[in-house]
This record gives structure tokens, C-alpha cells and sequence, in this order.
């Protein structure tokens, strides 16, 4: 009898050993599913492994969660110009709107781990979020009147973040705009200015210039393939003074001697392009990354990818040769050789991709065609020791949702404001990559066009 | 720039000031002399800003105009603004106080007064000219010494953005009028 008790006793602390052990094994594993209490949304889930990028304590839950959401997110919705801002709320005034919604918390609005409640922004969002604050904007715009509340933010009109492009004045500003703009504005890249201003670079040890095939530096011991050396010869490096040596011949801990690397890794590349990776850590190419897990590969995407790249791991060199980090190939044949969903499949056939070959043939302006990275990897103007510089923004995510964001950074470039708000409406259009015109619109122009009027004679009678 | 660090340094200091006097109620500064001094600060940096930044140099001197847009209109951060910016500021570093410029004539509406007290103490200050209105009110299940202020027009700036402004209720501001007020809100202990 008191054998059989013990024995009990033993398959317990054994079973129990065993589960211990199995969940510290998993606790310690990259692969956490286990642990998951439900799907992460489309903007996390390649981090979701790493529970610890958002519950850095276990203990605080809101507050905790806040601090993370801020951490990642904090920097652009201070670029956005946030309407709703934390401190917003924290006025005492504002107490009896904290208590319908608490807009203290980002997890209010946006929960994770409910992929039932995530909606078509890749974020769970109420649907009352504008009308608890705003229910008697009709008083003020009477054009509001009978609008369904859950349409503020669905409907193309306004966003509770950032309304850079859709904000009152900056409509009125772009009224009747035709849909193609007779002058196109795209920015042109200079990689010599950039080179001259960017700090990191090793400017004295690599001045600017042009260098010829032979000029190249690569030790006379080492058998150069003379395939590479073209590469290099026809890149944006070689034309500005970048030399083999600046890659390749480097000092890894910056203590010990230089010493010539046959296959340097992306690192190499951060010596000098520091905010290209910056921002490719902050995009879901290489947040995963930044998180400390393995690279980011298409065979982790929720978004339909090509068969064959599926188990490629994404690094600079997966968008950029390593040799001659063809722009024209990482603006295209890069995206294309992985995104396999419908609205990239549409590019070949599209009206941008058509503009974007003939200006390769040179039969029209540069700046007129347009390619995946125009859209997704825009250019923008900084200011860069005291000059302006263009740089490409290397987070494809950054105005990517909700997708207004790329009006002002991308469609207005070539297109009027009421053009693109209408075809960025229209998921039909989007997903045949902007072949046709927009079945949709949005009455936001309309609308603050009748006010303007309306106030107009009302000045006229007044006067 | 200056302005706004000078705002914000001197309410720190001032509320600074305040926590380590609430520990103290014996010789604690009453909540009163609190948000005087507060305003004192907050009006003397207002004022500043709108005669001789923004009144010299969009209308006087006419070298840069001030916007609601400022960035996308590369101008002058209207004083309006600048006022919010600063509490904004304050409010992210956790003062233990807040404040706020309303008004009986707001451009946005959501600076039209929200609270009893609110709307007590704006009709008050338009009423009586040069006089403030202090009052208690309980938001959020905190108790507050609310008090408000009579903002000014103290420039033509002032008078001329709101008079033409499309959004605005009113149009026939003259100066030193009564344009809003100041409200500043100080918890009260129990």
C-alpha cells in the first residue's frame, strides 16, 4: 500500500519534471507558439516570437504595453503630427471622455492577439472611437448630418492619427486638381551629395570621385573575378569613390588590424548606411531582426509570396546585389522575385510599370515611371549637414497603413489630392496596381467646397 | 524656441515648487497663489510672443507669416499653438497641474468650455473685466481648484486672424477685448 502511494508520488514528480522541462525548453526556444494566446496582428506577427519586444515586464499590463507600443511608434506619430495625443487626455477635462474610451492607452483601441477583432488596417479598432468626442459635429457641419458614425475613418475622410493630407485647408488648397499632374515632382537621388553628407562616411580615406576599371584596389594576390569587377566598375560606389577596400578590407571590432574579408555580411554596409538600416530594422523586412530573432524569410508572410523564394532570408543583399546594388533591379525584380499577391502580379501590366520601361528607353523625362520602390520605398528631402540631401526611406511600412499616408509622400508627386484619395479608396483598383480609373469617391473635397461657398454668400449677404 | 523652454522651465519649477509644498500644509502656498503665479508666467510669455514675434514679424515687419500650418506653410507657430504645444509638453512630463485656452468664441470647437465651471468662468471674465474667477470642481473622481483668466487681445494679430478667420463664431473683436480665457486646474488633497 505504501509502495503503491510512493510509486504515485514518483510518477507525479517525474510527469511534472517532464512538463517543467518541456515548457522551459519551449520558454527558451524562438519558436514560442505554445505560449501564444492568439494570432498577432499583420504589423506583429513576424515578432511574435519575441514576447518580450511588448511585455517587458509581467507585471504593469497597461502601462507596460504603453511604454512598448511608444517605444516603436512614438517617433512617427510625433512625424504625423498626432491629432490625439496622450496629452490630450490627460487633462482633467477631458475625464469624462477617458471613461468611454481610455485614448490614455493605445491597447484601448488596439488589442493584439484577436485576429477575429483585427480589422482591414491590420488593427482592432471600436467602432464608436470618433463619435463618443464628436457626436454633435453636425451643429458644425451641417454637411455631417445623418453620416453613419462608423464611417469617419473608413469612408476616406479622416484618420484619428494623422491627417497630413486630409486636413480641412490642405483640401481646400487642392481643389480641382486634374488626376495627372502636368509636372511631376519625383525627387532625384545624388549618391556624391549624399556621400559628402553623410557622417559616417569615411570621406578622407575615400574621397569623391569617379574610378575606372582598373583603378579598382582589391589586394594583387587575390584572384579577381572579372565578372565582380564589372559589377562594381557600373555601380553607384565605384562612381563615387568607394573603392573594394572600403568593404572589404575592414577592421571588425575597430581595435584589431584591418583585415581583408572575402565575403563581408550586411554589417558592412551599416558602417556607412546607418539610416537605410535604421529604417529597414523598423520595417517587417527587418524587425524580426531588430528583435533578435532569425532573418525575416517570405515563408513567414501572411501575404501570398513566390513558391521558389519562400526560404530566402531577407538581408540588404536580398534587395541589393552585392556588387553592384543595381537601384533599377532592388526597385522592381527585387519585390516582384518574392510578392506573388495580386496587386504586385498587376504591376507588369500596369499604366506605372509602362511609364517606368519607357523611361528606361529614354523616351520619356526621367522621374515619370514609376516602380514598386516609388510607392513603397519613396524618396524624401532631408536636411543632412546643412544641405539638402534625398534619401529613400528603407521602412516599406512607414506609409503603408492606413494607406492616406501615402498621398502627400507618393501619389501627389503625379496626381491630384481628389485623385488619389478616390483610387486609394478603391481596393479594387489597388489590387489591379491602378489599371483604370476609380469606381469610388470620397465626398471630403465636395463637401468642404460647398462650405467655403456657403460661407461665401453668407459674407455677401452680411456685407 | 526660448519661449517655449522658458514656459515650460518655469512651470516645472513652479510645480516643483508646488509638490514640495503639499507635503507641508502648514506652510504650504495655497492653491490660489499657485495658479496666479502660474498665469503670471504663462500671460507674461503669451504676450511676449504674440507682440514681438508674431505681430513684428508677420504684420509689422512683414517677413514671415504665422499659420495654423506652420510646417506645411513653413510660418510661425500661432500663439494659440505655441500656448497648447507648452501644455502638452508639461502634461507628457507629468506636472501635477493642467491648463488650457478656451473660449466663448473658439476657432476649434473643442476649446468651447465643457465643464459648469468652465462656462461660469468665461461668462464671468467677459462680465467683469479684469477680474478672475476661481471656483471647485470634481473631474474623473478628483477633486480641482479651478481657476480662469481673462486672455486679452494684446496685438492687431489677435483680433485680425480671428475676425477673418472662417471658422470663427465671431467677427467684430476690437482690442483689449476679452478674447477667452485661461483655465488652470490644480488638484486638490482630500
Amino acid at each position: 500500500m505504501k509502495l503503491k502511494g510512493s510509486i504515485k508520488w514518483i510518477i507525479w514528480l517525474v510527469f511534472t519534471l517532464l512538463v517543467a522541462s518541456y515548457l522551459g525548453y519551449r520558454m527558451y526556444d524562438e519558436d514560442k507558439t505554445l505560449f501564444l494566446p492568439g494570432k498577432t496582428s499583420h504589423g506583429h506577427h513576424q515578432i511574435e516570437m519575441a514576447c518580450a519586444a511588448c511585455h517587458t515586464d509581467k507585471f504593469g499590463g497597461k502601462k507596460v504595453l504603453q511604454a512598448a507600443c511608444m517605444k516603436c511608434h512614438g517617433e512617427e506619430l510625433k512625424l504625423a503630427d498626432d491629432n490625439h495625443p496622450r496629452s490630450k487626455f490627460t487633462d482633467p477635462r477631458n475625464a469624462d471622455r477617458i471613461k468611454k474610451i481610455d485614448a490614455l492607452y493605445c491597447v484601448t483601441c488596439h488589442v493584439e492577439h484577436k485576429p477575429e477583432l483585427t480589422g482591414v488596417m491590420g488593427v482592432t479598432m471600436p467602432q464608436d472611437f470618433c463619435v463618443n468626442c464628436h457626436y454633435d459635429i453636425a451643429k458644425d457641419r451641417p454637411s455631417h448630418k445623418d453620416l453613419p458614425f462608423t464611417g469617419c475613418a473608413s469612408a476616406g475622410c479622416h484618420n484619428y492619427h494623422d491627417n497630413r493630407a486630409l486636413y480641412e485647408d490642405f483640401l481646400l488648397k487642392h481643389l480641382h486638381e486634374k488626376d495627372v499632374l502636368s509636372e511631376k515632382k519625383l525627387l532625384q537621388r545624388n549618391l556624391k551629395l549624399r556621400l559628402q553628407t553623410m557622417p559616417s562616411y569615411p570621406l578622407k580615406e575615400y574621397p569623391l570621385r569617379s574610378f575606372t576599371r582598373h583603378e579598382q584596389d582589391a589586394p594583387p594576390t587575390l584572384s579577381t573575378d572579372g565578372k565582380l569587377l564589372d559589377e562594381w566598375y557600373q555601380s553607384a560606389h565605384a562612381q563615387s569613390g568607394v573603392n573594394c577596400s572600403a568593404c572589404h578590407n575592414i577592421d571588425i571590432d575597430g581595435k584589431s588590424k584591418k583585415k581583408w574579408l572575402e565575403k563581408p555580411d550586411q554589417k558592412i554596409c551599416v558602417n556607412c548606411h546607418k539610416q537605410e538600416n535604421e529604417d529597414f530594422l523598423n520595417s517587417m523586412h527587418g524587425m524580426r531582426l531588430a528583435q533578435g530573432l532569425s532573418p525575416m524569410s517570405p515563408a513567414m508572410s501572411v501575404l501570398k509570396m513566390d513558391n521558389d523564394s519562400k526560404h530566402q532570408q531577407l538581408s540588404c543583399f536580398s534587395c541589393h546585389s552585392t556588387h553592384r546594388f543595381d537601384t533599377k533591379y532592388a526597385a522592381i525584380n527585387a519585390c516582384l522575385n518574392c510578392h506573388a499577391d495580386q496587386h504586385s502580379q498587376a504591376y507588369k501590366h500596369s499604366l506605372h510599370n509602362k511609364y517606368w520601361r519607357m523611361e528606361q528607353q529614354g523616351e520619356i523625362k526621367e522621374g515619370n515611371g514609376v516602380s514598386c520602390a516609388t510607392c513603397h520605398f519613396p524618396r524624401h528631402e532631408q536636411k543632412q549637414n546643412g544641405k539638402h540631401v534625398i534619401r529613400v526611406m528603407h521602412n516599406q511600412n512607414d506609409n503603408l497603413r492606413p494607406n492616406e499616408k501615402m498621398i502627400r509622400s507618393v501619389c501627389m508627386n503625379c496626381h491630384g489630392l481628389g485623385f488619389s484619395i478616390d483610387a486609394l479608396a478603391d481596393r479594387a483598383l489597388i489590387d489591379k496596381n491602378f489599371t483604370g480609373l476609380p469606381a469610388k469617391h470620397i465626398k471630403s473635397l465636395d463637401m468642404i467646397e460647398r462650405r467655403v461657398e456657403i460661407q461665401r454668400i453668407k459674407g455677401n449677404k452680411k456685407e | 524656441m526660448h519661449y517655449s523652454k522658458l514656459l515650460v522651465s518655469g512651470l516645472a519649477a513652479l510645480s516643483i515648487l508646488l509638490s514640495a509644498c503639499e507635503g507641508k500644509k502648514s506652510t504650504g502656498i495655497e492653491p490660489k497663489d499657485m495658479a496666479d503665479a502660474l498665469h503670471l508666467v504663462m500671460e507674461s510669455d503669451r504676450t511676449v510672443y504674440t507682440r514681438k514675434i508674431i505681430n513684428r514679424l508677420s504684420l509689422d515687419e512683414q517677413i514671415i507669416k504665422a499659420s495654423e500650418h506652420w510646417k506645411d506653410d513653413k510660418a510661425l507657430v500661432l500663439p494659440a499653438q505655441m500656448f497648447r504645444y507648452g501644455a502638452e509638453m508639461a502634461a507628457e512630463k507629468g506636472a501635477n497641474f493642467s491648463y488650457s485656452l478656451l473660449s466663448l468664441w473658439p476657432i476649434n470647437k473643442q476649446n468651447k468650455p465643457k465643464t459648469e465651471i468652465e462656462s461660469i468662468g468665461l461668462k464671468f471674465i467677459v462680465d467683469n473685466p479684469g477680474e478672475n474667477y476661481y471656483g471647485e470642481e470634481e473631474l474623473g473622481g478628483t477633486k480641482y481648484f479651478t481657476a480662469v483668466y481673462p486672455d486679452i487681445a494684446v496685438a492687431t494679430a489677435c483680433i485680425k486672424c480671428h475676425n477673418k478667420h472662417k471658422n470663427s463664431p465671431r467677427s467684430d473683436f476690437n482690442m483689449k477685448d476679452v478674447m477667452g480665457g485661461v483655465v488652470i486646474r490644480i488638484p486638490l488633497k482630500d
